[in-house]
Formats: C-alpha cells, sequence, structure tokens
C-alpha cells in the first residue's frame, strides 16, 4: 500500500492536494518503455523477472508503443545514426512523460567515446533521472526507478502546461 | 583441383599477362602483395577477373588506408582479389593523392564492389569515379567528416567525464 499524502482527515473524508493526489496515482502505475540496445536491457529483463520483480512498484506493465508508455527507459548504446529514431519514440510518447538513461552508454556514451555513438541521449532529449553502472544491476535499475518515482510525485499537475516546459522542449528541437 | 600456385608462379603469369606494371612484395603470411599505378587499375583487374587461367573473380575486400607521411600519395587503397581456381589470394594496392582522392569504379566488373566502395567512401572520402551510387553507407548522412582518416579526433573533445580534473589530476 503506498502511504497517504500529507491532509486533513476527519470522519468520512479526507482532504489534500490534487497534486499529491494526482502523483501518487501517477508514481504508482508507470508504463515503460523499454528502449534496449544493449547489455544494460539484459540487466533490465532480469529486473522485470521474479526474483527482483519491478511489479512491487507498480511498473510491471511494459508498453512496447510508445503512444501508452509513461516512462521511456533507454538502456544500452545508442549510435549516432540511431538519434533521431529515438527523438521520434520520444515524440510519439504522450504527456505526462519521464525519461531514464540506463548505463553509462545511455548517460555518457560509456567507453564508446568514438565517432558513430553518441555521447549520452542527453544530446537529443530531455533525461529525468541517469543510472550509472556498465551494465547496472538490477538493484541500481530499482533504484533509478525509486528516484523517478520521487520525480513524479513532486510534479505539479501543470507543469506541462508551463512556458519553461515548452523552452525545454524547444531546446531539444522536439516537437 | 588445381594446386595452389607459388608465389613465383603467380608473379610470372601476372607478368605475362599485363606487362611490368606490378611493384611485388610479400606479407608476413606470404601472400602476395603488388603496387600499381592508379591510372592501370581498372585495366588490370579486369584482365585478372576475364583470364580463365587465372580467375580472379571473387573481391573479398577494399581496404582503405591513410599514411598522412607519404606526402602525395596519403591514401592507399587495398583490393583483396580471391583466385577461387587457384586457392590463391592476391593484395593489389594503388596510392592516390589526399588533395585528389579519385580512382576508377569497379563496380563494371564486380557487383560486389559496389557496397565496398561505398563503404570506403563513407570513411576516408575515396571518390569512386562511375560508381552508380556514390554515398555514404554506415554513417549518418548529415556527417560531414572522413571518420577514418588520421586527422580525425578519436575522442569527443566535448566530453567532460574523461577530463583531467574529474581524477584529481
Amino acid at each position: 500500500m503506498a502511504e497517504a499524502p500529507p491532509g486533513q482527515s476527519g470522519p468520512g473524508f479526507f482532504a489534500t492536494s490534487l497534486d499529491s493526489v494526482v502523483g501518487l496515482a501517477r508514481k504508482n502505475s508507470i508504463w515503460p518503455l523499454p528502449f534496449a540496445t544493449s547489455c544494460c536491457g539484459i540487466e533490465f529483463m532480469s529486473t522485470m523477472s521474479a526474483h527482483y520483480d519491478l511489479g512491487r512498484f507498480g511498473a510491471e506493465r511494459l508498453s512496447f508503443t510508445p503512444r501508452q508508455a509513461d516512462l521511456l527507459m533507454v538502456m544500452g548504446t545508442i549510435a549516432k545514426k540511431m538519434g533521431p529514431v529515438l527523438r521520434q519514440v520520444y515524440e510519439q510518447m504522450a504527456e505526462p512523460k519521464w525519461v531514464i538513461a540506463v548505463g553509462a552508454c545511455a548517460s555518457s556514451g560509456g567507453v564508446f567515446d568514438t565517432y558513430s555513438v553518441l555521447q549520452g541521449i542527453d544530446h537529443i532529449i530531455p533525461v529525468d533521472v541517469y543510472v550509472p553502472g556498465c551494465p547496472p544491476r538490477p538493484e541500481q535499475i530499482i533504484e533509478g526507478i525509486l528516484r523517478i518515482q520521487d520525480v513524479i510525485q513532486s510534479e505539479g499537475v501543470r507543469r506541462r502546461d508551463s512556458e519553461e516546459y515548452k523552452q525545454l522542449l524547444d531546446q531539444y528541437l522536439v516537437k | 583441383m588445381m594446386e595452389a600456385l607459388s608465389q613465383e608462379q603467380l608473379q610470372l603469369q601476372l607478368r605475362e599477362l599485363c606487362g611490368d606494371v606490378f611493384s611485388f612484395s610479400q606479407d608476413n603470411a606470404g601472400m602476395c602483395v603488388a603496387e600499381i599505378p592508379v591510372n592501370q587499375l581498372y585495366q588490370v583487374v579486369s584482365k585478372l577477373y576475364k583470364n580463365d587461367s587465372l580467375g580472379f573473380q571473387f573481391l573479398t575486400d577494399i581496404c582503405g588506408i591513410h599514411y598522412p607521411d607519404r606526402k602525395g600519395e596519403e591514401l592507399c587503397v587495398a583490393y583483396m582479389l580471391h583466385s577461387l581456381v587457384h586457392k590463391t589470394r592476391l593484395r593489389l594496392k594503388v596510392y592516390v593523392p589526399l588533395s585528389k582522392p579519385e580512382l576508377p569504379t569497379l563496380t563494371g566488373i564486380y557487383a560486389s564492389a559496389n557496397w565496398m566502395e561505398r563503404e570506403n567512401y563513407d570513411f576516408f572520402g575515396l571518390n569512386f569515379l562511375g560508381h552508380p551510387d556514390l554515398r555514404r553507407i554506415l554513417n549518418m548522412d548529415e556527417m560531414v567528416d572522413f571518420p577514418m582518416r588520421k586527422e580525425f579526433p578519436l575522442e569527443d573533445p566535448r566530453r567532460e567525464d574523461k577530463a583531467d580534473y574529474q581524477f584529481g589530476r
């Protein structure tokens, strides 16, 4: 059971802010889109399966179409040639949407400091949480999910309508 | 099945067929290496392909090499030819200047040269004159550099996570 947000309660009612209720609902029912290109994806498979079981955090329903996903999990090396594809996937996701860069390659290019590899997906799309490691263990990926839950919980319902958010997307040339 | 040709027999046959255009050497594995002038390339390879007794009908690879110190012939292109009848390989090397990296296409002889010449254009900027569709094949189309040339930086200079200060140096 998720913990109730702070608020006023009495017999038969509970009053709290809409932000915290929406945040509570969103963070405990994330639909992740796994964008797995290399070994970090293998760690993610382990994270999803019985032993680590991401379902405990309400994120067991993977979405293999970006149109139904809330959370883009980029796990693995992204070649420069794949950059536009990744941006298109991000653009196809409906708001609100979040991004986790899992592993050294997605975060910074990792050991592949070379002409063909994108030096971190944050050159292409905005990233909310970075998970370090090469590859990170399932515990670290779960830690990343917990941090993204914090981000989701603390986000106001009107953030995506704000001018700042629009500017952020414009900065990344995201349509 | 014919016996594999010895180096001497192969060199002799090559000279008989094409005249004295080859300067021969050998690599460590004993493979026959021949350097030829770039203006002779098409005729020589065409003869090697068509000649029945030699039968170099398999182009296994085209390989670009950049030698920045060889002034006037900075770019080398090595053609790996294979004769299936003789179980013999031959490496033909031509050199072109960096200022004018032009050489004839071999797509008229080997269909497989199409892919390989595009790859060499992509990485070395070699201009294969007469190629039907010379554009980038592996790298992204927006790329302006030729990343296998030696002047191309090995590492991305914008990356800060490997800078000395990150390690207290």
